[in-house]
């Protein structure tokens, strides 16, 4: 009882101590001056039809550069853990061991559905990277949606086994490509990951905003492999 | 409307966030966590971001949650590994309907 009425008690002081900071937050009215600039002058200095793409790959490339090395590392912990040499082997062991109990399929809802899914939404995640710079979404959003259809795939066939070589291969290719990528930006254009060393093209259009679309096929190529390697690590037949 | 659209999603979102403290079972808990991500991206497309919607339907509600409930399959196999498999009977079903959630 007594542990109870301090952690409200402490409660109450974090609220009252944060309290005038609540209490100033008023909605901005108007954006601030860098905003402003991004508003007015980013579709003209860019060509990319969706300013949430041309701050996200050019403006800020930096920091997507900082979150795909963030989620890169992720990959690379989640693998080291689980899919060491010993627990590959391990592993190897309990899927025939239940081979031999009898292993649960996926059901034929399952298996038909994903079989007509995947295509689809291997086109859609290629779509909506391949569209950043137009559309909503972009490499990231793209990418999960690739991994996604590899995950309903994994889903319907317990025994299937994915190309780790492939897979590899695709995500250091496409991160070495876009570190290259922002290399010639900074020989060749105005910075590194300024996307302007490529003609702009006409505003609006699929081959335009200079390289943001190569810049986000790379972006959506990796993630979607680095994902699809998680979810390959931490699944587990039943 | 909007607003009122927007207080409804909040409230959805809170009562996800309590269910999933507080229910007992561990993959439904799982599943209401989840589907406070997915309520929030709906929040996210109505207030005018549509790429933060999609990250967050994607990665948030969809990824996130499969993720757990491998952990989770893995967890009870381990635990459960002398006994018969019955207890994984319980988690592969909600796994399969997660994924239409995309």
């Amino acid at each position: 009882m007594m542990k109870r009425l301090i952690i409200i008690l402490a409660l109450v002081a974090i609220a009252l101590g944060f309290f005038p900071l609540a209490m100033r937050i008023s909605g901005d009215s108007g954006l601030t001056a860098l905003a402003t600039h991004y508003v007015e002058a980013g579709a003209e200095e860019l060509g990319a039809a969706n300013l949430v793409t041309s701050v996200v790959v050019s403006y800020r490339g930096l920091d997507t550069l900082g979150e795909v090395m963030v989620l890169f590392t992720a990959t690379t912990g989640v693998t080291a853990l689980l899919v060491s040499g010993k627990s590959r082997s391990h592993k190897k062991e309990q899927e025939s061991e239940h081979d031999s109990v009898g292993r649960r399929e996926g059901s034929e809802l399952l298996a038909t559905g994903a079989a007509f899914l995947f295509p689809i939404l291997i086109l859609f995640g290629i779509y909506i990277f391949l569209n950043g710079h137009l559309t909503p979404g972009g490499g990231f959003q793209g990418g999960v949606v690739l991994a996604s259809a590899f995950l309903l795939l994994l889903f319907s066939d317990c025994r299937l086994e994915l190309n780790h070589a492939l897979l590899k291969r695709a995500e250091a290719i496409s991160g070495a490509a876009y570190v290259a990528v922002g290399l010639l930006g900074l020989w060749l254009a105005g910075g590194f990951l300024d996307p302007r060393f490529l003609p702009a093209g006409e505003f609006g259009q699929l081959f335009s905003a200079g390289a943001i679309p190569i810049i986000y096929i790379l972006i959506g190529i990796k993630v979607g492999s680095e994902l699809t390697g998680i979810v390959d690590a931490m699944r587990r037949c039943s | 409307m909007s607003q009122l659209m927007l207080v409804l999603f909040g409230l959805v979102m809170l009562v996800g966030a309590v269910a999933a403290l507080y229910l007992k079972d561990t993959v439904s808990a799982i599943l209401a966590a989840g589907s406070v991500s997915l309520v929030a991206s709906l929040v996210y497309l109505l207030l005018g971001a549509p790429d933060v919607a999609m990250t967050e339907a994607a990665i948030g509600s969809a990824l996130t949650t499969v993720v757990f409930l491998f952990s989770w399959s893995r967890i009870q196999h381990r635990s459960q590994s002398s006994k018969s498999p019955l207890a994984e009977k319980t988690d592969t079903n909600p796994e399969e309907q997660e994924d239409h959630q995309l």
